[in-house]
């Protein structure tokens, strides 16, 4: 394996693996920060609990910092200090004025999208597990709206954005929600489980840490499909979305482990919204910084504002351009908040309403919107005729869903096999999937 | 059974009918063969009791798993029904965060430490969200709990409890709705219980978490916010059942139903059905299903001479082809039917509502199955 994982590229330049100075960055919280100073036993916990016997708390309190040698700078320092010098001459913003209303429309579609889920969950059309985007529009837009239409991407549970900015059709996923034969998945995924072949969109799973391996695999199918069946313009890039409760998860360091190994093109996206359900991120990491894990298994690791669209955009143009060119994985850390909830279900009592308010006053929708004004890249009215747009595009959304039929009773043995001759062959000896009725099932309801 | 007449009590008794005292007569007559059901308390409840009990007593117990702790938080009695109300609600408060242990999100990992624990001399509780996660621990469950005794000839043995609620919620798609009762069970080493009413789930977790051996308990989501009278004797800290014998909810003399967790109120309500047609049905609640009570169902089905299973899991190799099997090996002459096996659908389950109503058994198919095996006519072809 070459020893070299990285080439003169403006991207890696700042990231010197062998380095050992240690650079003085700014922490992931400032030290006003109430995470930082809170004396309860229970970091980033809201509650005091009263025990009778002192527990060892002291483990749990935030590490004094020893001498780091954190070789990796964040490249949102990079952008930062584009931005200051930009600042002064409002002639050299970072986006066109066609992007910003295309990356505009993409946020508010997620966020409009989201609350009209919700909406609908009270209302009982929707139902079981739904984990809902609003906060993090800033991650999918800033990274998926640079992929092409080849390009992959893998989530979690929380999925209905990433599909809605990977291109599939609003009517398509809420038609999906409502479990409806005419969803993306033809009602038989759900909320979590969004698959597109056409926009290449790979899922959609339950469990944490799961779609990193499958993530990993597409990537691997990308090099392999230039190296070996040599199609030599295929660069196609996968995208790894998930969050902070995964990165303590095993299958997480074993694909950046091979990722790194094989170089391949990947980016592993951590939208960290320091909880996972109601535990917090510090209490369950031994080093909360997820983006020092990728200098240990041999590629870059960023950290970069999460609740900043345009932030978010030039660390994913390095870190795409980087797979892109074969030089190999990124670990890109967004600091992110989820507005809402867990889930539906979740009553979300345990965060800080000061901590939720924070990030409430960073809304990326806000922040791009304030952007472009100051920029002279949008007026008023066009970013309303956008919301209005929008607005219309997502009740159509909903009157789809309401009028399409639910699946079929055949439906129901449909897809479990791509050759449904796995069913096997019947008591009269021929395949059971000859027989027209079979996929109904056996059930009387 | 019990939950079946108090919930019909209260529905009358709410309407003030005038033949209200001969109904509650006859209920209390009823009840007095049986020990005196005085309180009525949720699984959820009952599951909580133990494990304060069993911790109280026993400084070796911990519990660990995502969100035990902390996350049980001040729920309102809105979200009593919620999901994601954890069973261990007041434990962190009482017990502290050594002993009421929050993980991260590594189901391999914490799995491994609680069986690590356990081979050194401590009795952890390891709670899974559930049982779908933990098919990322399904190595430590099988390779490390249930083999070590045997690889060790005894010298370490593995004291420890995984629990979690098991199988289809409402809803949750086909990577949530797994059951793994027949996985588990077909593995020796370990026991692997199932409970059903309140009862159960207090003495079965109370008995568990005293075994010396790994132990699987699978509880229901759904069960969770449903109440069962339980009598006093429940109450009891000291009320445990045994491992292996399972109970006959309902006796009858015409056809054996087996079940287990949320199957054994389908299959209550089922015989209620079947009554009307005067067939009698034998309910059994395994219980247990791995040791399974073989001589108890066998000597239903030597009564009955008819039987049908029920589970809400895959078909192939389930628990139900475990129980068929038995009984025609033992019982082979005293079978007048066939033996219907009642189970979900042979697919991943759906999402869409309709669909998942297909998927999984409802009381009609466990109605159905009764009459076929009692050679009731019953109409052959599925109607659309």
């Amino acid at each position: 394996m070459a020893a070299t994982a990285f080439s003169a590229s403006k991207f890696t330049q700042s990231f010197s693996l062998n380095s050992t100075r240690s650079v003085d960055r700014p922490p992931l919280f400032p030290a006003s920060h109430p995470l930082k100073t809170t004396p309860s036993s229970f970091l980033g916990s809201t509650r005091k609990l009263s025990l009778s016997s002192p527990s060892s708390s002291t483990s749990r309190r935030r590490r004094r910092r020893p001498s780091r040698s954190p070789a990796v700078v964040a490249v949102s320092e990079v952008v930062k200090e584009k931005k200051s010098k930009s600042n002064v001459s409002l002639s050299n913003p970072l986006i066109t004025n066609e992007e910003g209303l295309e990356l505009y429309e993409d946020m508010v579609l997620g966020r409009s999208f989201e609350d009209m889920c919700a909406q609908m969950y009270y209302r009982g059309k929707m139902f079981g597990f739904v984990h809902l985007y609003n906060g993090q529009e800033a991650v999918s837009t800033g990274f998926i709206k640079l992929l092409k239409q080849e390009d992959c991407v893998v989530s979690t549970y929380r999925d209905h954005v990433h599909a809605l900015s990977k291109g599939v059709p609003a009517r398509a996923v809420m038609s999906e929600l409502f479990g409806k034969t005419t969803g993306c998945c033809r009602g038989q995924g759900g909320s979590m489980h969004m698959f597109s072949k056409e926009h290449n969109l790979l899922g959609g799973f339950a469990f944490i840490g799961e779609g990193i391996p499958v993530a990993t695999g597409a990537a691997f199918t990308s090099k392999y499909r230039r190296e070996v069946l040599k199609e030599a313009d295929c660069d196609h890039v996968t995208l790894a979305f998930f969050g902070d409760g995964t990165c303590n998860n095993g299958q997480f360091f074993e694909c950046l482990n091979m990722a790194a190994l094989w170089k391949l093109p990947i980016v592993f996206v951590v939208e960290n919204n320091l909880w996972a359900i109601g535990m917090s991120h510090l209490r369950a990491t031994s080093d909360p910084e997820i983006w020092k894990k990728g200098p240990a298994f041999g590629m870059p690791g960023v950290h970069v504002d999460g609740m900043d669209v345009l932030k978010v955009r030039e660390v994913a143009k390095e870190a795409i351009g980087r797979a892109r060119r074969g030089e190999g994985p990124t670990l890109v850390e967004c600091e992110t908040y989820r507005f809402r909830g867990h889930s539906l279900a979740d009553p979300d009592e345990l965060r800080d309403p000061a901590e939720k308010a924070r990030y409430a006053s960073r809304d990326p929708i806000s922040a791009l919107k304030k952007y472009m004004f100051e920029n002279n890249l949008a007026s008023e009215a066009e970013l309303k005729a956008i919301d209005k747009k929008i607005d219309e595009l997502v009740e159509d959304a909903v009157e789809f869903a309401d009028e399409s039929p639910l699946p079929a009773r055949s439906q129901l043995l449909e897809n479990v096999f791509a050759d449904p001759r796995g069913f096997g062959i019947g008591p009269d000896g021929r395949y059971r999937c000859e027989d027209p009725k079979f996929t109904e099932g056996t059930a009387q309801v | 059974m019990f939950g079946i007449i108090s919930h019909k009590l209260v529905a009358s008794t709410a309407g003030g009918s005038p033949g209200q005292p001969i109904l509650r007569a006859a209920v209390l007559a009823m009840m007095s063969n049986y020990s005196t059901a005085t309180k009525q308390i949720m699984v959820r409840e009952a599951l909580n009791s133990a494990l304060d009990e069993e911790m109280a007593a026993d400084p070796t117990v911990f519990l660990m798993g995502e969100e035990v702790g902390e996350y049980e938080g001040a729920y309102k009695v809105r979200f009593v029904n919620s999901p994601l109300t954890p069973v261990s609600k007041g434990l962190l408060r009482k017990y502290g965060p050594q002993r009421v242990v929050d993980t991260p999100i590594t189901e391999a990992g914490f799995t491994g430490i609680g069986v690590g624990a356990s081979c050194h001399g401590l009795r952890p509780i390891v709670e899974f969200m559930t049982f779908n996660f933990a098919m990322q621990a399904i190595d430590h469950i099988i390779n490390s709990a249930a083999k070590t005794n045997y690889m060790s000839a005894g010298n370490i043995n593995v004291p420890i409890v995984f629990r979690g609620p098991n199988g289809p919620a409402a809803g949750v798609g086909a990577q949530h709705s797994q059951i793994s009762s027949h996985w588990y069970s077909s593995c020796p080493g370990l026991k692997v219980l199932a409970p059903y009413s309140s009862e159960d789930a207090r003495g079965l977790l109370k008995t568990a978490i005293r075994d010396p051996d790994p132990v699987v308990f699978l509880e229901n989501e759904l069960l969770y916010g449903e109440s069962f009278p339980v009598s006093d004797e429940v109450l009891d800290s000291s009320f445990c059942l045994p491992i292996g014998k399972a109970k006959i909810e309902k006796e009858g003399k015409d056809v054996t139903i087996t079940a287990f967790s949320r199957m054994v109120g389908y299959a209550l309500k089922a015989a209620e059905i079947l009554e009307k047609e005067d067939l009698e049905a034998e309910v059994i609640n395994l219980r247990s299903i791995r040791p399974l009570d073989r001589s108890l169902i066998n000597n239903s089905v030597r009564k009955t001479n008819r039987l049908v299973t029920v589970e809400e899991g895959f078909p192939q190799h389930g628990v139900g082809a475990e129980i068929c099997a038995s009984v025609v090996e033992e019982n082979f002459n005293y079978l007048d039917a066939p033996v219907e096996r009642i189970s979900g659908a042979d697919a991943p389950m759906p999402y869409a509502a309709n669909l998942e109503r297909l998927a999984l058994p409802q009381v009609e198919d466990v109605v159905r199955a009764a009459r076929r095996a009692c050679y009731r006519s019953v109409p052959t072809a599925t109607t659309a």
